[in-house]
């Protein structure tokens, strides 16, 4: 495996932290993730991992600490700048505009890197034909790319559960983001469509987008990422290479309890 | 024969205006889950002030009386686009994430403003609509069609298949159905979720405005209470239709038009006499109760309200 560990820093955060009430959901939690990586978060249930990224993409304001894509200050931004900036994102609960058919579902992530405005959509000028005509012919790409092409007219709610995932990466990637952060992209996949998940992300990293991935699936993290952060009860108790983290006592212990040793090759 | 006719037409007039009100409700409805109650208001505004332009210049220009009418029209659209953008930034929009019940109460508060600004800038009284329109009618299969009657229904569908397309088919669409279902994960694909919404006030504002001058011509006259009945019918039909629903606000409003204008053709041979072409209102209210009660959803509406 080769491993991306060693380039540029594309994101960044820096003693993130989330209060809820009383209750500490992220604290101090300090990433790099590198340009190209593709970087693993685990941590049992509860750890934090989904507080995270809502705080990485705009839906929660960070009690602390900031977080930076490629030098630029992400937290502060709303929502639809941060996907501006280059952050995409898909959901644990798989969130599609279910109303909607599966190229309309794309189109709509295309929005982001397009000009045309209201006048545009009502008078239908030139520019805007083409623009539209551009968009259409990018969502059909990349619904072939994820491999949903042939329910592309299909609403999203009809979609077969593992095609409605591959849907949402399909949408987030028409972002055109620098980072493609997965929250438990696997969840619900059967083992045929899990490899080809596998092939699918290993193949977005091949074009230079990073991939941050939550994943309850041990084993496919482990076997994909270069590097693995872990989360517990907030905290970040390990970070490193997916071996080493896979042998440290605090991970084993956040997993196991600490009742007994051994390796956590299992599912959680 | 003729009197079924000859209602069914007027009930189609009607009910094209309220199909054009209820779009502006179920608009809203649809990506805020909120009923704009002031939007009756916007749609009285509308009238009055395309009544002040048509009256400033009747009798003053030498222009023929559907171009002052129309000046009247370009001159409420932007008032009340502006108006409807306002409503929303100022008692809307704080309290986007307040309880349910708060932002019902300040459209009630927003209605009851504009009723009573309405009545300090243009009077307690009718403010009439100057006769200046072609008055010509025409004879189809034993009833009578006016030429207002023909340009209202024709333009009010002509709006009605322009907003589809512009739902259906652009960007801007696309971008305010995504909100509807989804606000904040159209936020994260980078749709700007606060000018959707107030984009979609605006638009059902302009729409409004038309329907106003349209009500103000068809009865010849505008009054500053007139929004509320209006508002009423049309928040009916787009609960018939199903709110948040288009094609149910379309179908509803026209629906309702005819329900109303039948009943009002026949409810004194129902009655014996008994009761007259005064108790219309009555069956619209008489619709929303039965809606309510066998089909809350509406006729076209989904049956589980679903949010993500």
């Amino acid at each position: 495996m080769t491993s991306r560990s060693d380039g540029p820093i594309l994101l960044e955060t820096r003693g993130l932290s989330k209060q809820f009430g009383g209750l500490a959901a992220l604290h101090a939690v300090s990433l790099n993730i590198h340009h190209g990586e593709i970087f693993g978060l685990i941590g049992p249930n509860g750890a934090g991992k989904t507080t995270l990224f809502n705080c990485l993409t705009g839906l929660y304001t960070p009690s602390a600490g900031e977080v930076r894509l490629d030098g630029q200050r992400l937290n502060g931004l709303k929502p639809h700048t941060v996907a501006k900036q280059g952050l995409a994102r898909t959901f644990q609960n798989i969130r599609l505009f279910s109303h909607m058919s599966a190229l309309e579902n794309v189109m709509v992530g295309c929005h982001v890197r397009t000009k045309a405005n209201v006048l545009g959509a009502i008078f239908r000028n030139r520019g805007t034909r083409d623009e539209e005509a551009a968009i259409r012919s990018k969502a059909h790409e990349l619904l072939k790319l994820v491999g949903v092409d042939k329910h592309a007219h299909s609403l999203a709610k009809h979609l077969p559960y593992g095609d409605q995932r591959r849907l949402e990466i399909a949408r987030a990637l028409a972002t055109e983001p620098k980072l493609l952060a997965l929250d438990e992209p696997a969840a619900g996949m059967n083992p045929a469509e899990r490899v080809a998940l596998i092939a699918l992300i290993q193949a977005l990293r091949a074009t230079g987008i990073a991939i941050l991935l939550i994943e309850h699936d041990v084993k496919l993290v482990m076997g994909l990422c270069d590097r693995v952060a872990v989360l517990d009860y907030g905290e970040k108790i390990a970070e490193g290479a997916p071996e080493a983290v896979q042998r440290d006592p605090k991970v084993i212990e956040a997993y196991l309890g600490g009742s007994i040793g051994g390796a956590i090759g299992q599912p959680a | 024969m003729d009197i079924f006719l000859q209602q069914l037409i007027n009930g189609l007039v009607l009910g094209s205006v309220y199909a054009l009100v209820a779009l502006g409700y179920t608009m809203v409805y649809g990506i805020l889950e909120l009923i704009n109650f002031a939007h009756g208001e916007v749609t009285m505004i509308g009238a009055m002030v395309a009544l002040s332009v048509i009256g400033a210049l009747v009798g003053h220009v030498a222009l023929p009386g559907v171009v002052i009418v129309a000046m009247g029209v370009l001159v409420a659209v932007p008032v009340c686009m502006l108006l409807g953008f306002t409503i929303e930034r100022v008692a809307y929009r704080p309290l986007r994430h307040a309880p349910r019940l708060a932002p019902l109460i300040t459209a009630i508060g927003v209605s009851i403003l504009l009723q009573n600004l309405a009545m300090i800038i243009w009077g307690r009284e009718y403010v009439k609509f100057p006769p200046i329109l072609s008055s010509a009618t025409h004879q189809v299969a034993g009833a009578t069609i006016s030429d207002l009657q023909i340009f209202i229904l024709v333009l009010s569908l002509l709006i009605m298949a322009g907003l589809v397309a512009l739902v259906q088919k652009t960007k801007l669409g696309r971008a305010m159905r995504a909100t509807a279902q989804a606000p904040q994960v159209a936020a994260l694909m980078g749709v700007n979720v606060n000018s959707v919404i107030s984009l979609t006030f605006i638009i059902g504002s302009a729409i409004a405005a038309i329907a106003g001058v349209m009500v103000a011509a068809y009865y010849g006259l505008a009054h500053y209470y007139m929004g509320f009945m209006l508002g009423l019918k049309a928040f009916t039909a787009a609960v018939l239709g199903g709110i948040g629903n288009l094609a149910g606000a379309m179908l509803g409003g026209l629906l309702l038009g005819v329900i109303e204008s039948l009943g009002a053709g026949y409810i004194g041979d129902i009655t014996g006499g008994f009761m007259g072409s005064n108790y219309q209102d009555v069956f619209a209210f008489f619709v929303l109760i039965l809606v309510l009660v066998l089909r809350p959803s509406g006729l076209l509406g989904e049956q589980v309200g679903e949010r993500a």
